[in-house]
């Protein structure tokens, strides 16, 4: 299985900034700071860490959407398009445009904003369809449209009303199927599930699943909620301070996490049934505009070393799928 | 027992529209429930269940349709209002809009106290403050002549603790206190809840639609669906043993982290919520797997099994025997 597999999206060194001017002082954000990533054809990927750590411009990053102040600094992203691997930083913004709805395609955060309140859900699906499929007259959209809505079990009215009459729960459903209706390659979500109520979010799990299964395509997922990873995701990559720091499949994330970073996301979450105590990361998290010097983590990191205050470690393969960026794993695999 | 809240059929009704058409929404429907001293009381539900609505009853935002808020056995009456600001102190969802962002942090600090006559000099205040802010691991230093944007969610939100915990209140109602903190920074505000619990004596009624937060740090839950407590007991039994099929369901649909646990049932999700507060007899029978004719007509009873409350027809008969 893993031998056969097809890298559908590859960076190299990928570094992305925000480049701020404030009064003559220069302020850069790191917020994807050399990261590596190969992601293949018809898995879930998603990437865990906290709020302010970059997940979300990385996301905007593999969509290829970079509006200043966000800059991309470093670093190749290639697509695979056509089973070509193509480079598509250097596209214009039209052959970026033709990419997005039909090969790649994002699922936003917040779907109160997703629609336009003051027209009915089929006239977004037209804008978003019909700007990308030649079509005679606008029945054949809503053909398209209608026909993946009753796939994923959608009630068959949802695009004749307006987006305050459905929940929260529906306008995010309704949201991914949007994004799905022209059966991308790569859907991107950013935080799909989060502030919905936890049936709810049960529902749309299902949902992307079900749509990731019958397309056979891939779905690259930021959450915060590791129980949603466990839930979803084929690989994990946890993200802290602008980098990656330990990539697996999600089993050996969850039975063998090797950072401290990760042990400790894992180990502070509650279980029904056991009443230990738990503790939380101590500290906060770096901010991205002044990153300490050497590992990012090692203010917060119990076993701090001398090392990790002066040099970032070098991502290392512990096997064939599970990556980690640490001092400690670096000295014992290397002995 | 010594309780000290209790709600007695506690009611509120919303009404929307106009004379000639009026729509009645009863967001807490005739709910029972108290609070023992020295406990962590805990009301879980989805968004739309009620649970946000009783905590303003309690604090005295919304006006209570009918039923009762008894305090101490005493009950609350208008003129009462006092022991809302003496007895009990409230912590909110969003640790960033509880502060003016152009407001420095420590003004809030100095406000409650002038306020409450909690010291006579600056010494005695910045003493008072100190020790309090002490109790949620930070100190005056720390917070003094800072805006709140210089804080994360986390210590924002420990900082609201600690103003709560000004007036040395005997309840503190924490409406979702996690939910806009950082999953690694969570544990830590939980834990703190247990701390107070143990170390000071208060009591903590944590609202919550996170089932095992609720599991860790409670002592009774209560869940809440559509404006209805429909299971009451400690967490022990009522989350590791769910009677009603909502319970079950709720339970069920916590994401675990662990990749052994993931969900191989599928759900129903509901598709109209005004049609299930309008329902008439058991109002999750539009999508309980268990559902019996009588559900579709006749409201469920309260029925107890052991020590838990569970409304439904499905355990009708058990009381009966």
């Amino acid at each position: 299985m893993a031998e056969s597999k097809q890298v559908v999206l590859r960076t190299e060194h990928l570094k992305s900034f925000y480049i701020l001017d404030m009064q003559g002082t220069q302020k850069v954000v790191k917020a994807v700071n050399d990261v590596n990533l190969e992601i293949y054809e018809n898995e879930i990927y998603s990437i865990a860490g906290e709020s302010g750590c970059g997940k979300t411009t990385l996301l905007k990053t593999l969509f290829n959407e970079i509006v200043p102040p966000q800059r991309l600094v470093d670093g190749k992203l290639y697509y695979r398009i056509n089973s070509e691997e193509v480079d598509v930083t250097t596209f214009s913004a039209e052959e970026k445009r033709k990419l997005r709805m039909e090969y790649i395609s994002y699922i936003p955060q917040g779907s109160m904003s997703v629609f336009n309140p003051v027209i009915k859900i089929k006239g977004t699906y037209e804008d978003f369809i019909g700007s990308h499929v030649e079509v005679k007259n606008r029945d054949e959209i809503f053909a398209i449209a209608r026909e993946r809505i009753q796939e994923l079990g959608l009630p068959k009215n949802v695009l004749d009303v307006y987006p305050h009459q459905l929940s929260g729960g529906m306008r995010q459903r309704v949201t991914i199927a949007l994004a799905s209706s022209l059966n991308p390659q790569i859907m991107i979500g950013d935080e799909p599930t989060t502030a919905l109520d936890v049936v709810v979010q049960r529902g749309v799990i299902q949902m992307l699943k079900d749509i990731q299964k019958k397309l056979k395509n891939t779905i690259i997922m930021v959450t915060h909620d590791m129980g949603v990873h466990a839930n979803i995701a084929d690989r994990i990559g946890i993200m802290y301070a602008g980098k990656i720091v330990e990539e697996a499949p999600t089993e050996k994330i969850f039975d063998m996490p090797l950072h401290p970073y990760t042990q400790f996301l894992i180990n502070s979450l509650p279980k029904f049934g056991d009443k230990t105590m738990r503790e939380s990361v101590p500290g906060s998290p770096p901010s991205l505009a002044d990153l300490p010097t050497g590992c990012p983590f090692h203010p917060r990191c119990p076993h701090v070393k001398d090392i990790c205050r002066e040099k970032m470690p070098e991502t290392i393969k512990v096997d064939a799928e599970h990556k980690v960026a640490c001092w400690l794993v670096e000295e014992e695999f290397n002995g | 027992m010594d309780k000290l809240l209790e709600a007695n059929n506690l009611t509120k009704r919303f009404s929307q529209g106009n004379v000639i058409s009026r729509a009645i929404l009863t967001a807490v429907d005739n709910i029972n429930f108290y609070i023992k001293p020295a406990e962590i009381f805990t009301l879980a539900g989805e968004s739309g269940c009620g649970k946000t609505t009783t905590a303003k009853m309690i604090l005295g935002f919304e006006e209570v349709t009918s039923g009762q808020l008894l305090r101490n056995g005493e009950p609350q009456t208008d003129k009462e209002k006092a022991w809302i600001t003496e007895g009990v102190q409230a912590i909110f969802q969003d640790p960033f809009s509880t502060f003016n962002p152009m407001r420095r942090v420590d003004a809030y600090f100095h406000e409650t106290v002038y306020n409450f006559k909690l010291a006579k000099t600056k010494k005695d205040a910045i003493d008072w403050i100190d020790q309090k802010l002490q109790l949620v691991g930070l100190t005056y230093q720390d917070v003094a002549g800072k805006y709140p944007s210089e804080f994360s969610g986390g210590q924002l939100q420990r900082i609201s603790i600690a103003r709560a915990l000004l007036t040395d209140p005997k309840l503190i109602i924490a409406d979702e206190p996690v939910s806009m903190v950082d999953a690694s920074l969570r544990m830590s505000i939980v834990n703190l809840f247990k701390q107070l619990r143990d170390e000071l004596g208060v009591s903590i009624l944590y609202i919550t639609h996170d089932l095992a937060t609720a599991y860790y740090v409670s002592d009774r839950i209560a869940i809440m669906f559509r404006g209805k407590i429909v299971e009451m007991g400690s967490v022990e039994d009522v989350l590791m043993n769910p009677r009603h099929p909502y319970s079950k369901l709720l339970r069920d649909s916590i994401p675990q982290a662990d990749p052994n646990l993931r969900w191989d049932s599928r759900v129903t999700l509901a598709e109209l919520e005004h049609e299930e507060y309008s329902r008439k007899g058991c109002r999750f029978a539009g999508r309980c797997p268990e559902v019996m004719d009588i559900c579709k007509t006749v409201v469920p009873p309260d029925v107890r099994i052991d020590d838990v409350f569970v409304h439904c027809h499905l355990y009708e008969e058990l009381e009966e025997a």
